[in-house]
């Protein structure tokens, strides 16, 4: 027989490559990302113990490693998966648009910003409202530019859809990842009809009304969407539905 | 930005550190630089403490599980460290101590549901050896490892903190948190048992 020392010796095995990042993601000293399928194709998808913290097209690893050092100061490592859990949610996002509580990571980002992209994360998919309701319903009616771009420069596109937030006349507007036209694919994916939204857009519609309730809300609102083609008003804007006694 | 962030971000390539600290200038890194210095810490260690979890263990899965916790768990003790007691560490048989626990604990969890099986796939690395050889070598090794597993836990822990990490037996007896003279009798016991089981084998 063999020297059994050595033979045991030759047991030693090296730890696979993902054992020591993943041990640094856990410990905070790096935070980790993985590729995964969505619309646009495939994404990186970066995440720290809070959540998703950065979003792009995938592409080459060590580009989007060092954007993550240049905007975080840390670490990135690549990962087989993303934690089950986060896995699921993130996945709901991307294959089906159900963006509501995915957990997001936005640390670094003005106090505006994040209340801007955490309104925009509850627009349902399929629907799509105006830079201008994002300012109100945070409470800065008016700053509707600020919020533009604060969703142009949204680090976690898809998972917070900022393509759902589009120009006040209705058209898409321009879309940070890859091409513009990605926008429109994404509403489409989601369930938007959007040859019918271009044209209520392009007659000048806003709003839609209900002639049986009273309220309206904007066309692509799952509430406008119930309305029936009899009891439907195109309305332009907010001051002529309340002429015709329509509230919000 | 920070410049301690900026330091930080460049020991990583492509997920690698970059720029080894010797394990023996670890202790004083660690003791003034906890999340500077830990990245080196594991680079300098991860191999072994995965070796021996696995042949403990004998399932890659829960190595790599365990071996991951023991790291994790020796980061936040560092946490709460003050730094005389840092300087102070031997850091292979404290990682170990951590590691050996966790394995043990593993090792009772798993002796309350034995319908549990090893993983046949946890076959040995063969560095160095040609492709005919690592045949040979795997079928040998994969033999041994089994009966490596089903060494009682104390010698086989010993064995292979002393075999197959290549631990002194000072050093075993300090991660095992045993007298030097007990691992040694340990080690020896093992080594009969696994020659033993090697014999009837054949």
């Amino acid at each position: 027989m063999t020297d059994l020392p050595a033979r045991l010796a030759a047991l030693r095995a090296p730890a696979p490559a993902r054992l020591a990042p993943a041990v640094l993601a856990r410990t905070g000293l790096a935070d980790a990302y993985a590729t995964r399928p969505s619309p646009l194709g495939p994404v990186f998808v970066a995440f720290t113990p809070k959540g998703v913290s950065l979003v792009d097209l995938a592409g080459d690893p060590s580009r989007f490693e060092a954007a993550y050092r240049a905007r975080f100061g840390r670490g990135l490592v690549a990962v087989g998966a993303l934690p089950t859990r986060l896995a699921a949610a993130v996945d709901r996002a991307l294959g089906g648009g159900r963006t509501r509580g995915v957990p997001v990571d936005l640390a670094g980002l003005s106090e505006f910003q994040a209340a801007v992209l955490r309104r925009a994360a509850e627009i349902p998919p399929g629907e799509v409202r105006p830079y201008g309701w994002v300012a109100r319903e945070i409470g800065r009616p008016g700053s509707d530019r600020a919020v533009g771009n604060a969703l142009a420069a949204n680090p976690v596109p898809l998972v917070v859809p900022c393509h759902r937030v589009v120009r006040a006349d209705g058209r898409f507007g321009r879309y940070s990842l890859g091409a513009d036209a990605n926008k429109r694919l994404l509403l489409e994916a989601e369930g938007l009809e959007v040859a019918e939204h271009e044209a209520l857009a392009a007659r000048g519609v806003r709003y839609l009304g209900s002639d049986t309730t009273g309220i309206y809300c904007h066309p692509t609102c799952r509430h406008a969407r119930r309305i029936t083609a009899r009891h439907r008003v195109e309305l332009p804007d907010d001051r002529s539905a309340a002429r015709a006694g329509f509230r919000p | 930005m920070q410049p301690q962030a900026l330091r930080r971000g460049s020991w990583y390539q492509g997920g690698a550190v970059r720029g080894a600290i010797a394990l023996g200038a670890l202790p004083a890194a660690l003791a003034a630089d906890r999340d500077g210095a830990f990245p080196h810490l594991v680079r300098a260690l991860i191999d072994g403490i995965y070796s021996g979890a696995l042949r403990m263990t004998g399932s890659r899965a829960d190595a790599e599980d365990l071996t991951q916790e023991a790291f994790v768990r020796a980061y936040r003790a560092l946490g709460t460290y003050p730094p005389d007691r840092i300087r102070e560490l031997r850091l292979r048989e404290w990682v170990w101590t951590i590691a050996a626990n966790l394995c043990r604990n593993h090792e009772r969890r798993r002796a309350r549901r034995p319908e549990e099986a090893l993983d046949p796939d946890a076959a040995p690395a063969d560095p160095g050896a040609g492709p005919e050889e690592d045949a040979l070598a795997s079928a040998e090794g994969t033999r041994l490892a089994a009966h490596l597993a089903r060494l009682p836990w104390a010698q086989r822990a010993a064995v292979v903190l002393r075999h197959v990490t290549g631990l002194s037996y000072a050093e075993v007896a300090a991660s095992l948190g045993r007298p030097v003279g007990t691992v040694k009798a340990d080690v020896h016991r093992g080594l009969q048992q696994l020659r033993r089981l090697l014999e009837e084998g054949r």
